[in-house]
C-alpha cells in the first residue's frame, strides 16, 4: 500500500496569520510529472499557500496536515524543507546588500550537498557547476560577482530565482507569479527554463494572475482559488475560460 | 557545521548569546591597591607608586586641576546613570618583585590569564610577527621582544618604563595631541593614568614587527586609565593593534583611555582596534563603560595615519579616533565597524581636520544594531580657508537586526574654501524576517546567512586590518550576534 505516494498532499489546511485566518480547508494532491496551475483574484491566498509549504514562521496551521513524498513536513524548518527537495521562487525576491549572487548561490548549494553528505564544492569547482545553468536562462557570468538582487531588474530578478531553482534540482517548484512584470522575450526564456527543468520526477506550482504563462508552460490541472479554498479544478481550458469571464461567474 | 540539525540549533540559538562571551573570567591574584575614590592625594600616591618625575606629577595635578571644573559631556546620544568617581579604584597592580628582568619572574597566574585570552607572552609560543605589551589593570605586566626592536632603534616599551628612560620624548609629546583639557574624560586620564604602551619609531625606518598592546581590565571596581603615545619619525612607518577584554561582572567598570600619534614627515601609522570589553548581559547589567580620546596627528607633509576600529564590546562607547592633518598632502583614514546588541549603547566615529593643502581623509562608518542597542555614528569634517584642495569621502553605513534596533548617523561638515571636494554617501540596510527566510528557503542555516550578511556589510573594513586580526573580527562579530536574530 502506498508505495509510491503523491510528492505533496494538502489536507483540510487552516491557516492563520495575526489571527486572520486566510486558508480554509484547503485540499491539495499533486503526483509527480504535474504541473499545477493556481489563479484567483488577489487575496484569494495563493501567496500565503506557497509561503505555508515553504514553512514561514509569521503563518499559524490551525488544522490539517501537510504531506511531502507522504510524510509530514508540518514540524521541519524552512531549510530542512528546501534540503528535502521544495523550493519557492518569490513574487517579491528580497535585495540583500553586501552578499555576492556567487557567494549566496554557492552556500546555498553547499548546504544542500552537506545535508545530503556529499563533498562540498571549491569556488572553482563551482563556477563549472553554475556556468552550465547560466546558459539554460540566459545569465550572462557577470550576474554572479553582482550582489543578491541589488539593483536587478524585475525580470533580472526572476530569471535568478529560476536560476537557483535550476541548481538545487528541487522536486516541488512553487512560482509565485514568476511571471508578473516581464516583458515577452523574458517570458519566453523563463518559460523554456522551467519546460528544460521539469520531467516526470517532478512537479511545479504555478501560481499566476494570466493566461499568457500557461500560452508557454502547459499546466496538467488548473485551480481556482477563493477565499482560501480551491473551489473549482479543471483542465488548461479552464484558464482561458476565466481569462474572458474572469472570476465572478464561479462565485455564485 | 553546515548539516547540523537546524532545528536543534534554533531552539539552542538562544541559549548561546548566554555564554558568547568567552573571556568573562577573572583572575585571583595579590593586589596592590589605592584605596578608591580621587583626590590631590591620590595623585600624589600614584605618581609616588610610579616613581614619577616632577614634570608628570605636575601634568598630572594641572589636568585634575582642570577636571574639577569640567564636567561630563551630554552631547552624545548616550543614556547612562551617573558615575560616582569617587566609588573607583584609580590604581590597582598586581603585587610582584620591584623590577622584572625578564618574564619568568612574571607571576605564572597573570601569564596563564593572557594565554587563555590566546595571548602567549612566553618565549616559545610568541606570535613570530607581532611585539605585545600586555597591561592587566593599572600596568604592563610584560613586553615582548623588545630586544630585537631596539636592534632597530625602535622603541617598544610600557609609558611607565618611557617616562622614567626616555623623559625628553615624553615632555616633548605627552599631551601635544590631546591636551589634558580637551574633553572631561582626557582631563581624567591625564590625572590618573596608570600605565598603557609608547612606541617610538626612528628616522628612515620601517617597523621590523606589528606592534600590539593587549588591555585587560581585571578588578571589579578598578578603573583602567591608560595611555598610549606613538611617535613615527620622519620616513617611518608602524602597524599597532590593539586588543581589550574584560571578566563578566554585574557592576560597571570605567575606561577612559588616551591615545596619541605623532606621524611626522612621509611617516605613516596604521593603528587597529578590536574592541571586546565586557558588554554587559542580555539585560543591560553590567559591561564595561567605554570613553576614549584618540586623536593622531600628521605634522609633517606627506604624512599618514589610518584608523581601523571594531567595536563589539562594552555597554557604552564614546570615542572618536581622529586625526588633525596639518601637514601639506597629509593623509587621514577611518574605517569603522560598530556592532552592538542587547542594551549595547555606542556614540562613535571621528573628526577629521584638514589644515594642510591638499590633505585627504577618507571615512568608511559601517554600524550593525542588534537587539535593543543603539548604535550611532557621530563624524565632523572640518576644512579650513588654507586646505586648498583638500578633500574628503565619508561612507556611513547603518545595518539592522530585528525591529528593536536603533541606528543613527550625526555627520557635520564644515568648508572654508572653495576649493575643497567633500562627498558623503549613507544607506541604512535591514536584515529581517524575510531577508532570513530566503536564505532559510534555499536551505542556508540562520547562523551561516546571518554570517554572510554581516561580512558582506563589514568587507569594505575588514580588508585594513592585519591578516589574523581579520579572520578573528569575522568570527568575533558571528559570535556576538548569535540569537539576535530568531
Amino acid at each position: 500500500m502506498n508505495v509510491n505516494p503523491p510528492l505533496l498532499e494538502v489536507k483540510r489546511l487552516e491557516v492563520s496569520i495575526n489571527e486572520n485566518k486566510i486558508l480554509k480547508s484547503l485540499n491539495l494532491t499533486i503526483n509527480k510529472g504535474e504541473i499545477h496551475a493556481i489563479m484567483g483574484p488577489n487575496g484569494s491566498g495563493k501567496s500565503t499557500f506557497s509561503k505555508v509549504l515553504a514553512g514561514h514562521p509569521s503563518y499559524s496551521i490551525l488544522n490539517g496536515e501537510i504531506l511531502f513524498k507522504g510524510a509530514s513536513i508540518l514540524d521541519l524548518e524552512p531549510e530542512e524543507r528546501s534540503h528535502l527537495g521544495i523550493f519557492l521562487a518569490f513574487q517579491y525576491p528580497i535585495e540583500i546588500p553586501g552578499v555576492s549572487n556567487e557567494d549566496f548561490l554557492r552556500l546555498a548549494y553547499n548546504s544542500k550537498q552537506a545535508f545530503y553528505n556529499k563533498p562540498e564544492v571549491d569556488p572553482l569547482e563551482f563556477f563549472a557547476i553554475i556556468n552550465e545553468k547560466l546558459k539554460l536562462v540566459n545569465m550572462s557570468p557577470s550576474f554572479l560577482s553582482r550582489n543578491l538582487n541589488e539593483g536587478f531588474s524585475g525580470g533580472e530578478k526572476k530569471r535568478n530565482e529560476i536560476l537557483q531553482m535550476i541548481l538545487l534540482n528541487s522536486e516541488l517548484s512553487i512560482l509565485d507569479e514568476t511571471d508578473s512584470g516581464l516583458d515577452i522575450d523574458a517570458l519566453r526564456i523563463i518559460s523554456n527554463g522551467i519546460n528544460n527543468f521539469m520531467n516526470e520526477k517532478k512537479s511545479i506550482i504555478l501560481i499566476t494572475h494570466y493566461q499568457r504563462l500557461l500560452d508557454y508552460i502547459n499546466p496538467t490541472y488548473v485551480h481556482v482559488m477563493y477565499d482560501g479554498k480551491i473551489i473549482k479544478t479543471g483542465s488548461a481550458n479552464l484558464a482561458k475560460e476565466l481569462e474572458t469571464k474572469g472570476y465572478e461567474w464561479l462565485q455564485s | 557545521m553546515v548539516n547540523q540539525s537546524n532545528k536543534v540549533l534554533n531552539t539552542n540559538i538562544t541559549n548561546l548569546v548566554n555564554q558568547n562571551y568567552q573571556y568573562g573570567f577573572s583572575t585571583t591574584i595579590e593586589k596592590d591597591i589605592i584605596e578608591k575614590g580621587l583626590s590631590k592625594k591620590t595623585i600624589f600616591l600614584i605618581s609616588q607608586k610610579k616613581e614619577e618625575t616632577e614634570f608628570l606629577l605636575n601634568f598630572r595635578l594641572k589636568a585634575f586641576k582642570k577636571w574639577k571644573k569640567m564636567s561630563q559631556p551630554e552631547w552624545a546620544y548616550l543614556k547612562f546613570p551617573e558615575i560616582d568617581y569617587q566609588d573607583i579604584i584609580y590604581y590597582s597592580a598586581p603585587k610582584a618583585q620591584k623590577k622584572l628582568k625578564n618574564l619568568n619572574e612574571v607571576d605564572p597566574e597573570l601569564l596563564k590569564t593572557f594565554e587563555k585570552l590566546g595571548i602567549s607572552l612566553t618565549e616559545q609560543k610568541r606570535l613570530a610577527n607581532v611585539a605585545i605589551d600586555a597591561v592587566f589593570d593599572s600596568v604592563s605586566i610584560a613586553t615582548t621582544f623588545q630586544k630585537e626592536l631596539t636592534e632597530y632603534g625602535v622603541i617598544f616599551s610600557s609609558i611607565s618604563e618611557a617616562i622614567n628612560e626616555y623623559p625628553s620624548l615624553i615632555e616633548r609629546y605627552l599631551g601635544t595631541v590631546v591636551p589634558i583639557g580637551d574633553n572631561y574624560f582626557s582631563a581624567l586620564n591625564s590625572a590618573v593614568f596608570t600605565d598603557g604602551s609608547f612606541c617610538y619609531i626612528p628616522e628612515n625606518t620601517i617597523c621590523p614587527l606589528d606592534l600590539s598592546t593587549y588591555f585587560r581590565i581585571n578588578d571589579q571596581q578598578s578603573g583602567q586609565f591608560e595611555r598610549t603615545l606613538i611617535i613615527s619619525e620622519k620616513n617611518s612607518q608602524v602597524n599597532y593593534l590593539e586588543g581589550c577584554t574584560a571578566p563578566q561582572y554585574d557592576t560597571n567598570q570605567l575606561h577612559a583611555a588616551i591615545v596619541e600619534l605623532i606621524a611626522l614627515e612621509n611617516a605613516s601609522i596604521k593603528y587597529s582596534t578590536v574592541q571586546n570589553w565586557y558588554s554587559g548581559n542580555e539585560l543591560g547589567k553590567g559591561g564595561v563603560y567605554n570613553f576614549v580620546t584618540k586623536r593622531g596627528i600628521c605634522s609633517g607633509n606627506n604624512s599618514k595615519i589610518s584608523w581601523t576600529q571594531v567595536e563589539t564590546g562594552s555597554a557604552i562607547t564614546w570615542k572618536y579616533p581622529s586625526c588633525i592633518l596639518v601637514g601639506d598632502n597629509s593623509k587621514g583614514e577611518f574605517y569603522s565597524v560598530a556592532l552592538t546588541n542587547n542594551y549595547q549603547q555606542a556614540d562613535t566615529g571621528t573628526k577629521m581636520m584638514h589644515i594642510g593643502k591638499n590633505t585627504r581623509s577618507r571615512i568608511i562608518s559601517k554600524g550593525i544594531s542588534a537587539g535593543h542597542s543603539k548604535n550611532s555614528y557621530r563624524g565632523r569634517v572640518n576644512v579650513i580657508n588654507k586646505a586648498l584642495g583638500a578633500r574628503n569621502y565619508s561612507q556611513c553605513d547603518s545595518l539592522l537586526i530585528g525591529d528593536l534596533s536603533n541606528a543613527n548617523t550625526f555627520p557635520f561638515i564644515s568648508i572654508q574654501n572653495s576649493t575643497t571636494k567633500i562627498e558623503h554617501e549613507a544607506s541604512t540596510s535591514k536584515i529581517g524576517e524575510e531577508q532570513i527566510f530566503y536564505f532559510l528557503q534555499r536551505g542556508i542555516c540562520l547562523e551561516k546567512g546571518i554570517e554572510l550578511m554581516v561580512s558582506g556589510f563589514c568587507r569594505e573594513i575588514f580588508t585594513e586590518l592585519p591578516l589574523e586580526f581579520a579572520a578573528e573580527a569575522d568570527k568575533l562579530l558571528t559570535l556576538k550576534l548569535e540569537g539576535s536574530v530568531g
